[in-house]
């Protein structure tokens, strides 16, 4: 096939201004592919950050258990009414050796195991409901990007540390360093230092929420071996739910991905991948449609040729591969030039870290560029087909036309 | 079956054609019977729109006939499938038609090696030094690298005797080869053909008007009517 080769590729070189032409048509084509996903990538990416910035993609917890109801014989008849708390909510046990185990699970970025609990911060005259969370020192930013929203102080827990929002700690006149007493619900009551003040941007974090070592939480909340949950960061966020029913699966507990806390969050974004993808399938017809008419102008003008061609012993076989690949080769440069178009305008178009007013937030990382240059070269193979097939069973004498 | 020397190079029996079907059916050939023997130089004469045409490109496998037998070297072409005849036609036929002879995009040589080349999947060696001899004996040594466009009418009617030659057919169907030309080109082209007849002794089948063609064959057939008078 080497000679059929050949010949496709005289065909695309001896009228160069229609090849180059049609090439650079899919090149666009491609960079609007690559353009999109880059875009709506980007753009979810954004959404994500701002609004699930601290959200865990998936969290571990045991479902509430019902305390065992008192034994019946089985005459009797037991009227049971229950209420809320005569639920045990001891959290998960033993939780420190499976985590390990959850760091394993493929997907899994970083897991952190964490302690709640509500209470108050107390000082001097001043009282505030807050609720706490107990962190592991070495995994504080695991979940949320403390290292991005602190504000002043640092981000050290071990010990005493306590870190609150800005508006919280202006609220009570805090600043770093400043002692203050958290009493938990349970009664129990420690003197802390504040050790940094964040600003987040989320009302909830900056008003009302602690963080502290998880030790310390420990001992205020007295939960001395168990968890309140475990929340996990994934590779990738689209994953959670797959990887939430492998951890259920390989520890039994139950974890719940942020596609069911956060459903409206998980519609927009899927809404928006859904343009995307129609937008993108336009893009991968309008090469078909561009390589298809093209090589049906082809194959007619050259219709006396392969007239001769099958008289000089040429094959069906023969004529179809010859534009065919016309048509791949046309996917294969085109492909390459539009994702090189693609890498060449979309990367200084990338912003750096926080995406400002006014900018795109395009990430050319994810413009899916080699699946941009397969779909082509498959699409492009693909319209080829239908005129390829017509020019082989061009009939040579009338072709000839003698 | 092996073709022998004494094979036939190619039988018709009662061979028909018919175009179209229903009320516009035309009957074109009505019953060909006919013996070719290997080497000849036949011209084959005919009113216009008598059938010459049509009986040379039936006989290049290029067309199907409707009825009656049609063996070339002993094979049954009739019922043979597409790819048994491309395979056959690139082997022992090769044709020099009136118009739009050469592959434009490809230079003589080029041209010259196709039926090799589209037969082996490649161009080897030892075909471009074959086709650079076959441009040698039609005169046109000087021309291998020039792209089709750029020969004459002439010239293109010479590349395309070369190329007819270029797999050793047994028979080369030329339809008017020179019905383009100039009556100097004519005889030139004519010469040549006259020449490889003799030295590769392959047969020459040529379709013509010009009493002056015919004269310089060595047998001639016409078709009248429908058949072979
Ligand atoms: N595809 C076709 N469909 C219908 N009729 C056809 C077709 N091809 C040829 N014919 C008819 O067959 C007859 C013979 O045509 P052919 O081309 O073989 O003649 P010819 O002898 O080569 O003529 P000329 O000397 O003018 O080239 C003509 O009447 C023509 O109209
Ligand atoms: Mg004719």
């Amino acid at each position: 096939m080497r000679y059929g080769l050949k010949v496709a590729l005289r065909h695309l070189t001896s009228n160069l201004s229609q090849t180059g032409l049609l090439v650079f048509g899919v090149a666009v084509a491609v960079f609007i592919f690559i353009f999109m996903s880059a875009l709506i990538g980007g753009l979810a990416d954004l959404m994500v950050n701002r609004t699930l910035g601290g959200l865990a993609h998936v969290t571990i917890k045991v479902e509430d258990k019902a305390l065992p109801l008192l034994k019946t014989d089985s005459e009797a008849r037991v009227l049971v009414a229950r209420q809320k708390s005569t639920r045990d909510t001891t959290g998960i046990q033993d939780a420190m050796p499976l985590l390990p185990v959850i760091d394993q699970v493929p997907g899994v970025a970083v897991s952190s195991a964490q302690i709640t609990g509500g209470a108050v911060l107390i000082r001097g005259e001043r009282v505030r409901q807050v609720s706490v969370t107990g962190l592991a020192p070495d995994r504080v930013t695991a979940i949320i990007p403390f290292e991005r929203y602190l504000h002043t102080g640092r981000l050290s827990l071990e010990g005493d540390g306590i870190l609150i929002g800005a508006i919280l700690a202006n609220d009570m006149n805090l600043s770093v360093e400043s002692p203050v007493t958290l009493r938990t619900d349970q009664g129990n009551t420690a003197i802390l230092r504040v050790s940094g003040i964040f600003s987040s941007g989320v009302g909830q974090l900056d008003t009302a929420s602690a963080y502290l070592d998880i030790r310390t939480a420990r001992n205020l909340f007295d939960m001395p071996n168990a968890v309140s949950r475990i929340e996990l960061k994934l590779t990738d966020l689209y994953d959670a739910e797959t990887v939430a029913a492998r951890i259920v699966a390989t520890t039994g507990l139950d974890a719940e991905p942020w596609t069911a806390t956060a459903q409206q969050l998980y519609e927009g974004l899927r809404a928006q991948s859904d343009t995307g993808l129609i937008l993108k399938s336009f893009a991968l017809l309008t090469i078909v449609i561009g390589v298809a008419s093209s090589l049906m102008l082809t194959t007619y003008r050259r219709r006396p040729e392969i007239g001769i061609m099958r008289a000089m012993g040429a094959s069906q076989n023969f004529i179809l591969f010859v534009f065919v690949s016309q048509g791949a080769i046309i996917g294969l440069f085109g492909g390459l030039i539009g994702a090189g178009l693609g890498v060449a305008i979309l990367t200084p178009l990338t912003p750096i870290g926080e995406v400002r007013s006014g900018q795109l937030p395009i990430d050319v990382a994810q413009g899916s560029i080699g699946l941009a240059i397969a779909l082509t070269m498959i699409g492009a193979t693909l319209a080829a087909i239908l005129p390829a097939r017509a020019a082989s069973r061009i009939d040579p004498v009338e072709a000839i036309g003698q | 079956m092996m073709p022998s020397d004494e094979t036939p190079l190619l039988e018709l029996q009662d061979l028909t054609k018919t175009f179209g079907t229903g009320e516009t059916a035309t009957q074109v050939l009505k019953g060909l019977n006919l013996t070719l023997q290997k080497g000849g130089m036949i011209a084959l004469l005919g009113a216009s729109g008598s059938g010459k045409s049509t009986l040379l490109n039936i006989l290049g496998t290029l067309l199907r006939p409707t009825s009656g037998g049609f063996t070339m070297l002993g094979q049954n072409l009739f019922t043979a499938n597409d790819a048994t005849l491309t395979d056959f036609r690139n082997r022992h036929i090769g044709f020099v038609f009136q118009l739009h002879n050469l592959l434009p995009d490809f230079t003589a040589l080029e041209n010259v090696i196709f039926p090799s080349a589209v037969r082996d999947g490649v161009e080897r060696p030892a075909a471009r030094r074959r086709g650079a001899e076959l441009l040698d004996i039609v005169g046109l040594s000087d021309r291998i690298n020039f792209r089709a466009t750029k020969l004459s009418g002439g010239q293109k009617q010479r590349v395309a005797v070369a190329r007819a030659l270029m797999n050793n057919p047994d028979l080369i169907l030329a339809d008017e080869p020179t019905g383009n030309l100039d009556s100097k080109s004519a005889q030139q082209v004519m010469d040549l053909i006259t020449r490889v007849n003799k030295s590769e002794n392959t047969a020459f089948l040529i379709s013509t008007h010009d009493e002056d063609i015919a004269a310089q064959c060595t047998s001639r057939i016409e078709i009248r009517d429908g058949r072979i008078s």
